[in-house]
């Protein structure tokens, strides 16, 4: 027999699977707000705000702040234009090894992040490359390019190849026809793609380990607070600018793709 | 001065010969068809016209000016696709003014222009609507404004009617023809049906493995073709093969005779046994085989219909028997 309603145990099965998922997340929410600094116990002993004024005025955090924000933006932009160069040759051109390159693209987000880690710190090693700013964005650059790529490969494929030809048989040169059509077609895709490649370079640790050297993005700070038994609550604040800074473009790129398919597929 | 003239033109892929030394002068108001089953090399040359592939070998010009070196922007010719494809981030009435937009005219007066295509389409009123939010005929329409507001010298249509329903593409096939007659553009058109090509062009080339094998009037395609392909593939006549010829009509050469052409009899020059009917409406076809060769004829309801097995007598005027000569090939530049 088939029922409209779920029965009552699958909905408390639902609601527990549910609350597995989130609770912890809650009570990292509920540390930062505890008197208590240097065990997380439970239920904390107070409440109260002066956490977020220790974590204003900790440089470590502005910097570690800044150092995530900078390379999350430079690689995304990298993504961006990597990512949708490499979209548009494999789906617009045919030539030899194409499958090959697109699954050579594809491959850096289906390693574990500890292979590609260890892989960039010995071939920057080997090419003596020192540490720096550079060294992070580059890693974090090989798993943010697939996310841009798979975004813009789906709505290259989408978009009718005539478009093209037709912008241009209509009298746009090729600058024309890249302002006037192909990036209003993919433009949502771009920006899906850009905020889903944010969002991970914002909160990426295992690359980062190998490839950052002496710097400290956010969330490498963050791991080595929770071995000092002094300020903990400032991480968990620090952890929550973290969930937001990586949720809202997340929130955004679902957003976005909501309702796309009916323009963007509409080629005959 | 010719719209389009081909002067021996190619256009290898690797080994294939997509388009194979061609000859052709287009002629200026005219409705050209170009026809030929897929991969004969059709649209490969209205691509070549519009500027999408270029020559391996070979001269194009349009309205005398060498083209070779003209990407598809500087070319005064339009297309309209197969697929149609509209910009579907654009609604109707800016689908239309985009060539106008790009030719540098102010928003109004494109605006203007665009509504009187769409009126002239006769989709006045819809220039607000997305193009995912219109039928198939309407885009096509859509597509045919987008490319005559432009003011073509050469409009090029690719199958542009292969995704409507019957009723529809006949309702388009009078629609393009008065719309040609009345903006006296020359209209190149590809298509795969015969029907189509007879019934709107002026003038059909018949394209076969990257050559054109016949130009000519729809007349003279139906009822004098040169070739046996041509015989077989416009309207599918039949094609009696030499031996055959030789006895009946004392020549050593194929021929052609229209299915509605065939007569049964009783007593004729050629021995057939029923093979098949079918029922059509208008008519019956009935296939013959006769001496080994397949033949079909069409018969008019009012005459007794044979059964299958029963052994007929075919016979027909004699001037319907039309004899496919060799050399008899026309110089395609002919009757331009």
């Amino acid at each position: 027999m088939h029922s409209d309603h779920a029965s009552l145990k699958l909905k408390i099965a639902a609601a527990a699977g549910l609350l597995f998922l989130h609770l912890p997340i809650a009570l990292i929410f509920v540390y930062a707000f505890t008197t208590e600094e240097k065990s997380f116990q439970w239920p904390p002993p107070g409440y109260t705000l002066k956490w977020f004024a220790a974590t204003w005025d900790r440089p470590d955090v502005w910097e570690a702040m800044a150092l995530s924000l900078k390379v999350a933006a430079i690689s995304t932009l990298l993504a961006m234009l990597l990512g949708t160069l490499c979209a548009a040759a494999v789906s617009r051109t045919k030539f030899f090894g194409r499958e090959s390159i697109s699954l050579l693209v594809i491959l850096p987000i289906a390693l574990p992040g500890v292979v590609t880690g260890i892989a960039l710190r010995s071939a920057f090693s080997i090419a003596e490359v020192p540490f720096s700013t550079w060294t992070i964005v580059l890693g974090h650059a090989t798993f943010c390019v697939v996310i841009v790529y798979n975004n813009a490969v789906a709505r290259f494929r989408r978009t009718s190849g005539s478009l093209i030809e037709a912008s241009m048989d209509l009298g746009a040169n090729l600058f024309q026809t890249l302002r006037h059509v192909i990036l209003p077609n993919i433009a949502t895709a771009l920006v899906v793609g850009g905020m889903l490649a944010f969002a991970l370079s914002f909160d990426e640790v295992i690359v980062t380990t190998f490839t950052a050297g002496q710097q400290q993005t956010l969330p490498i700070w963050m791991l080595e607070e929770l071995v000092r038994p002094r300020e903990r609550p400032v991480t968990n604040v620090v952890a929550m600018v973290v969930v937001l800074v990586t949720l809202l473009p997340i929130l955004g790129a679902y957003y976005l793709t909501r309702g796309t398919e009916a323009v963007a597929g509409q080629g005959k | 001065m010719p719209a389009v003239s081909f002067d021996h033109v190619s256009r290898h892929f690797g080994a294939v010969k997509a388009v194979d030394d061609v000859i052709l002068d287009i002629a200026e108001g005219e409705f050209f068809a170009m026809l030929g089953p897929s991969g004969s090399g059709k649209t490969t040359c209205l691509r070549l016209i519009a500027g999408f592939e270029r020559p391996t070998a070979g001269d194009i010009r349009i309205f005398g000016e060498p083209v070779a070196d003209l990407p598809p922007y500087k070319r005064q010719v339009n297309t309209v696709f197969q697929d149609y494809a509209l910009f579907p981030h654009l609604n109707v009435r800016d689908n239309v003014a985009y060539g106008l937009m790009i030719a540098g005219r102010g928003k109004r007066e494109r605006h203007a222009e665009a509504e009187a295509a769409l009126e002239m389409v006769r989709l006045g009123g819809y220039g607000s609507r997305k193009p995912s939010e219109l039928s198939g005929g309407q885009r096509q329409r859509v597509a045919l404004a987008r490319a005559l507001v432009n003011k073509p010298r050469v409009l090029l249509l690719d199958e542009p009617l292969g995704a409507l329903d019957l009723k529809l593409r006949e309702q388009m096939q009078e629609e393009l023809k008065t719309l040609q007659r009345q903006l006296g553009i020359t209209f190149v058109f590809v298509t795969h049906d015969q029907g189509e090509a007879l019934s709107m062009a002026d003038r059909v080339a018949v394209f076969n493995e990257g050559r054109i094998i016949q130009v000519g009037s729809p007349e003279d395609i139906y009822f004098r073709p040169e070739v046996p392909f041509v015989a077989d593939f416009v309207g599918s006549s039949n094609v009696l093969p030499e031996a055959l010829v030789a006895r009946l009509a004392g020549e050593t050469c194929p021929a052609a005779i229209r299915p509605e052409r065939l007569r049964l009899t009783s007593e004729g020059p050629l021995k057939a046994r029923v093979t098949g009917l079918s029922f059509l409406g208008l008519s019956t076809r009935v296939s013959f085989d006769a001496e080994g060769t397949r033949l079909t004829a069409l018969l008019p309801q009012d005459v007794a219909r044979p059964r299958e097995g029963d052994e007929v007598a075919l016979s027909w005027a004699a001037e319907d028997l039309h004899l496919m000569r060799a050399g008899q090939r026309a110089n395609p530049r002919a009757g331009a």
